[in-house]
């Protein structure tokens, strides 16, 4: 299961990408892959704001629906509208494409809370 | 409260039953999950993908985990007439029909396939979730002359769907028939039956053959584009033809005709469990009904416990739902006031707060164009 090396993860499997004081977020390949075929994705509201671990989006599945979460305080300032019409990306293309929405992070600080790849990897059990 | 759950991982529930197909499946990369005690493949490579096999080519499902019971005897036939709402008695040697066992309050207990397999001899293929307990209502009610096997931990089965199963094996019996035959050295019984709504058959063997089966069929369909398939695309398929599942669908609360599937209830039988009950029902009307309906526009797709309403009205629940693979739509079942159950009615789905139009449909959701 491919989980790069330059993200943070959180135990919730989303992946985080550092870009300033801004975190673009999406979920695993792992996620992708145990959620199966993606058929609608219902992404936050733009400015919104959310504590960390509050759910602000949904992905849903053939079989279920999953929440997807703020992993830090944050507002909502970008979301991945491609996602409305092929929500198929976050299967295809996790950590590309797929990416869900970018949170403006009030506390840069607070990303040593998340796991970094090796932890993410253990936790999954990729060794 | 919310309908959505957070992601969690199959993999860490407590230990479950296996199949004879168990290492079939974990070899083949399947992603097992627990079902009704049950350690099965919920998908190989993908449910979409596996649905489309079934619908245009063949795809074979482990059904295992079903209960088997072979009942006996020379009062058998009298005495499961009165257990079951189906007519035993239509059936000849080697027939089997859709019926259903009911409680007291004529609530569904299980539905079930029956087959003759002799003039005095019964299979019943039961849900995996109702094994213990169809056993023991059937065990404390049954009379003298009959004898009642659970043969379930010393069989498996299989499951071979789609429009091109006839071109896998010849003389395959006539639609709900069974035959026993000897294959490559299994004995073993097909009936030509399913639950996804393309030509098929179950297959029925000695736990000990299920792996050389499974793999020798998996081989020969080869050229067919046959595809192992898990419990996921079984859902769908399911769901697109209306055909219920127990425990979503039906429950000892609901009784056969509510669920819309009178057809396999004979009350001109002069005596089985429920039957007064849904005599009543008939004449008193329905409070609520099973109907399919079909999302209007694109948007979340429905799933159980969601809401139904007209008009702001709230007129029922979902009990199964999904975004269906053949018709890239979301569609469902759900039980609402019978007042309501029109079909071509304008009804809203309630999905995280927010309403979302759909429509009453006829049976089934998906027909072959």
């Amino acid at each position: 299961m491919n989980v790069p090396d330059d993200l943070l993860y959180t135990e919730s499997h989303e992946w985080i990408k550092r870009e300033g004081n801004k975190i673009r977020v999406g979920i695993t390949d792992h996620a992708q892959s145990e959620l199966t075929d993606v058929v609608f994705v219902e992404l936050p509201k733009m400015d919104r704001q959310a504590n960390a671990k509050e759910a602000i989006a949904v992905v849903e599945s053939v079989k279920a629906a999953s929440d997807i979460y703020a992993p830090l305080k944050g507002t909502v300032v970008e979301v991945n509208k491609a996602l409305e019409a092929d929500p198929g990306l976050i299967n295809r293309e996790p950590f590309g494409q797929g990416w869900i929405f970018v949170l403006k992070i009030d506390n840069a600080d607070a990303l040593k809370n998340l796991k970094d790849a090796a932890a993410y990897r253990k936790q999954i059990g990729g060794g | 409260m919310r309908s959505t759950r957070p992601l969690a991982w199959a993999v860490n529930e407590p230990a479950q039953k296996k199949t004879p197909l168990y290492d079939e499946h974990v070899k083949r990369g399947a992603k097992m999950v627990p079902f009704a005690g049950w350690l099965m493949p919920v998908q190989y490579t993908g449910i979409v993908e596996e649905h489309q096999a079934v619908r245009n080519n063949v795809g074979i499902f482990d059904i295992s985990h079903m209960g088997q019971f072979v009942i006996s005897g020379s009062g058998a036939a009298t005495w499961l007439n009165t257990m079951l709402t189906n007519s035993i008695e239509k059936l000849d040697v080697g027939q089997g029909q859709y019926t259903f066992l009911l409680n007291d309050a004529a609530g569904i207990i299980d539905d079930l396939i029956v087959y003759r397999i002799g003039d005095t001899k019964f299979l019943l293929v039961v849900n995996a979730a109702c094994v213990e307990e169809d056993f023991a209502w059937l065990g404390r009610h049954r009379s003298d002359n009959v004898n009642l096997g659970d043969r379930s931990a010393h069989f498996g089965g299989v499951a071979i769907q789609g429009p091109r199963v006839a071109e896998l094996f010849v003389n395959l019996p006539a639609r709900n028939h069974i035959v026993d035959v000897e294959m490559e050295g299994m004995s073993v019984s097909i009936a030509r039956t399913g639950y996804t709504g393309e030509d098929g058959i179950e297959v029925f063997f000695f736990a000990k053959d299920a792996a050389n089966f499974w793999n020798t069929v998996l081989e020969k369909g080869k050229d067919l584009g046959i595809k192992p398939c898990g419990l996921g695309a079984r859902d769908t398929l399911r769901l697109e033809m209306c055909y219920p599942l127990n425990g979503s669908d039906l429950s000892p609360k609901r009784n056969p005709i509510e669920a819309g599937l009178g057809f396999f209830v004979d009350l001109t039988k002069p005596n089985f469990i429920g039957r007064d009950i849904l005599l009543k029902t008939k004449e008193n009307g329905l409070r609520e009904k099973l109907v399919p309906f079909k999302m209007q526009g694109k948007g979340p797709p429905p799933r159980p416990h969601y809401s139904v309403f007209e008009n702001g009205e709230r007129i029922g629940e979902v009990t199964s739902g999904t975004q269906s693979p053949s018709l890239n739509w979301g569609v469902g079942m759900a039980y609402i006031k019978a007042s309501h159950a029109r079909i071509g009615a304008k009804i809203e789905i309630e999905i995280r707060g927010q309403k979302f139009p759909a429509t009453i449909e006829k049976k089934p959701l998906y027909k072959k164009s």
